[in-house]
């Protein structure tokens, strides 16, 4: 079990070095680096004056000296002014070092935002917790609702309640969260009037009044697919030999399905909510630039649109680790609830 | 001069008449498959059930819709006219007399074409792209679950590296008006729409190559047609000027077709992985037939089932994607009509207006909807054989 662990974070570390440098890859592409030098320096600057600011920032220098500053395995070099001729911050808003330090991801340090004009860990980690309170809410109604329709759907499979209950997960995968968003806010919040269409108050405080909407947009797409998995478990495990002997010694259904089938039932939803945090994630972006909520998804919209180098980075590092991790924990887990898997 | 409005009831009606040459293909299209259905195998048991005959209706609805998009459509889907700027559903424009069925939106466009318009960017991109991605998963999809061993490592790997991407993020590289000025997309196109090329070259090969004489025909033909939409798509060199894609659709395909292929490739990698245990499989190598005559022959067409149920969905999915560009205004022209861009335009401004966001929401929804329900009777029919 250890070695397989470590197996799998050894083929995690090196899916994250091929990812994280196809990003860096595409980020520093021409014109978004052209982009970028337009927007962080006055209008109408000349081709000149772009490409000189490029260089003086340091873009300019070779693509893997640049992503060996960014991992932490080459020293990041002061930039040198060019009135003065001595080295200078590259960027002040950071506290650049004035001297060649490795200072990179292996460090802790996530560079610098030039859309914010702040380092990316002051940035990131606080929309990082926003996002993460916003998850608590979405798994804490998503997970015990999905659960509750598989288990009464696939414990008596083709009733009616089976079919009403698949018929209406299947319209919730069929919903994404800018269609479900855009309808609740119109039945709850323009209608109605019990909900606010807008969650950008959420960040002094969060009431029941301004986080409704995206928990309930960002959990009913999630709600249709995790369901229909615990169904599919559910029906195979009724039909299992022990659930007709124990029916046979003359428990009753309930207790059947409680003390019998759930916990068997429960191993392949498992996995399916672990491997939901990476189509969450692109949930999240969606709901949060809807809701106007300050958190991760809002920062890498902000970070992409304004071609802010390190941050978008950073947003992918985030990510890409959120996914992987994710996939460790759904197999891990998986032989843990499952003794009759072995993993070699 | 103030807008002259029609009652709701006229507007239901209204609407109701206007898709005339849908109804009236719908039915010819259901009435004959109804009296056809036991000869239509796979197809024909769909209407055994409920669920399989709403999942086939919608889905044709939207395709004749499509299909017939210029006839039900009343006014043309980028025309403004100023009068009838975010007016209510039911507005008759005083010029032609025609009503805003379901309103005008904020640049006096009318709802209703709109939607009945981006139906066809839909259509022709969604299936498009899942028929890319089918090609590519199978082709790489095949080897490495036949062989194993090395090949499947790497491909395995390249895979989960393309599936580790959080779909958005990768929407954000790559779909940008910056990279059109780069050769990336090219590249990438000029890659996967090599898979079609190779896949039916070597379809042919396997099972004729003892055949001169159907097999040069059959290669020629894929040679030609292949070579020609490849060179219309890729180079934008279609010498009769028919095949032909706008650098910025170009774009969104490639990156769809990139986003949704490693998800094919696990699926087909598991089938075949499965199905290559079986008796005629080894009956096959038993009696010399090569690898890919195998693959292509023996293992595909009993690996189909899965395939068409995973097609189903992955288009569903590959529209909810569409969708998603749209929404972050990536990749898609601003004033397209498609349900994506008129679902951004339409929630900013909610809090005004509702309208000019309904009819899109919805008409996503349903098609997704229709394509889940195909797929999940396909799925039932085709577990009780």
């Amino acid at each position: 079990m250890l070695s397989f662990v470590i197996r799998r974070l050894g083929t995690m570390a090196l899916t994250m070095l091929c990812l994280t440098m196809v990003v860096f890859f595409l980020i520093n592409l021409e014109p978004n680096l052209k982009k970028l030098a337009i927007s962080q320096t006055e209008m109408h600057t000349s081709a000149e004056q772009l490409e000189s600011w490029l260089v003086n920032h340091g873009y300019r220098q070779n693509f893997f000296v640049r992503y060996g500053q960014w991992l932490g395995v080459v020293p990041k070099q002061p930039v040198t002014d060019p009135a003065t001729g001595k080295p200078a911050q590259r960027f002040s808003f950071c506290n650049d070092p004035l001297v060649p330090t490795f200072a990179g991801v292996f460090q802790g340090d996530f560079g610098c935002s030039t859309k914010f004009k702040a380092t990316v860990a002051s940035k990131l980690f606080p929309a990082l917790g926003a996002t993460g309170i916003l998850m608590f809410w979405v798994l804490m109604v998503m997970v015990p609702i999905s659960l509750l329709i598989g288990i009464l759907a696939g414990m008596r499979e083709g009733s009616r309640t089976d079919r009403v209950l698949s018929v209406a997960s299947i319209a919730s995968t069929a919903t994404p969260e800018y269609v479900s968003g855009v309808i609740f806010t119109v039945i709850f919040a323009s209608w109605l009037g019990w909900l606010n269409g807008s969650a950008a108050s959420a960040s002094q405080g969060i009431t029941f009044y301004n986080f409704t909407l995206p928990v309930m947009t960002l959990a009913i797409y999630g709600i249709g697919y995790i369901a229909r998995m615990t169904r599919a478990s559910m029906v195979e495990v009724m039909t299992q030999q022990y659930i007709r002997t124990a029916r046979l010694k003359g428990l009753s259904f309930g207790s059947v399905v409680v003390k019998h089938a759930l916990r068997n039932a429960l191993i392949a939803p498992f996995t399916v909510i672990m491997l939901q945090f990476p189509w969450l994630l692109t949930g999240v972006v969606i709901v949060e630039v809807m809701f106007r909520y300050q958190g991760f998804g809002y920062t890498l919209v902000e970070a992409a649109g304004n071609n802010d180098i390190d941050l978008l980075l950073g947003c992918s590092l985030v990510s890409v680790f959120i996914v992987l991790i994710t996939q460790l924990i759904s197999d891990v887990g998986y032989a843990f609830l499952n003794p009759r898997i072995r993993v070699q | 001069m103030p807008v002259q409005y029609i009652s709701g009831f006229t507007v239901v009606l209204e609407v109701l008449s206007r898709f005339w040459p849908v109804w009236i293909a719908l039915v010819i299209v259901m009435g004959a498959s109804f009296a056809y259905k036991k000869k239509l195998a796979l197809y024909g048991q769909l209407f055994d059930s409920g669920v399989g005959i709403v999942g086939v209706g919608i889905c044709l609805f939207w395709l004749f819709t499509a299909i017939f998009a210029a006839t039900v459509s009343p006014f043309d889907p980028l025309a403004q006219i100023p009068i009838m700027k975010d007016v209510l559903p039911g507005a008759v424009e005083p010029k032609s007399g025609l009503t805003y069925l379901f309103g005008g939106d904020k640049l006096a466009r009318d709802v209703f074409s709109r939607m009945v318009y981006g139906s066809q960017i839909v259509l022709i991109i969604a299936p498009a792209a899942t028929g890319f991605a089918l090609m590519v998963g199978i082709t790489l999809g095949l080897p490495a679950g036949y062989y194993g061993g090395k090949i499947d490592t790497v491909l395995s790997f390249l895979a989960n590296l393309v599936l580790a991407f959080p779909v958005i993020l990768l929407f954000y590289l790559l779909v940008t008006p910056g990279i059109m000025d780069t050769p990336i997309p090219y590249g990438m196109a000029g890659v996967f729409f090599l898979f079609p090329i190779i896949f039916f070259s070597v379809l042919f090969w396997t099972r004729y190559k003892n055949r001169p004489d159907r097999l040069y025909i059959l290669l020629g033909i894929t040679l030609i047609l292949g070579g020609w939409i490849y060179a219309g798509l890729v180079f934008d060199a279609d010498p009769l000027k028919i095949v032909h894609i706008d650098p910025n659709q170009l774009n969104i395909f490639v990156a769809v077709v990139f986003a949704s292929s490693p998800g094919v490739f696990r699926i087909v990698r598991g089938l075949v992985m499965d199905i290559k245990t079986r008796d005629y499989v080894a009956a096959a190598q038993t009696r010399g037939e090569s690898p890919w005559y195998i693959m292509l022959w023996e293992i595909l067409p009993n690996a189909r089932g899965p395939l068409i149920v995973d097609a189903c969905l992955r288009i569903g999915y590959t529209t909810i994607l569409l969708g998603t560009l749209g929404y972050f205004g990536l990749g898609l022209a601003p004033e397209s009509p498609d349900w994506g861009t008129a679902i951004k335009d339409a929630s900013r401004l909610l809090r005004s207006f509702i309208h000019p966001a309904l009819p899109p929401t919805i008409a996503l929804m349903s098609f997704v909807l229709g394509l889940n329900l195909l797929a999940d009777s396909l799925r039932e029919q085709s577990m009780k054989d």
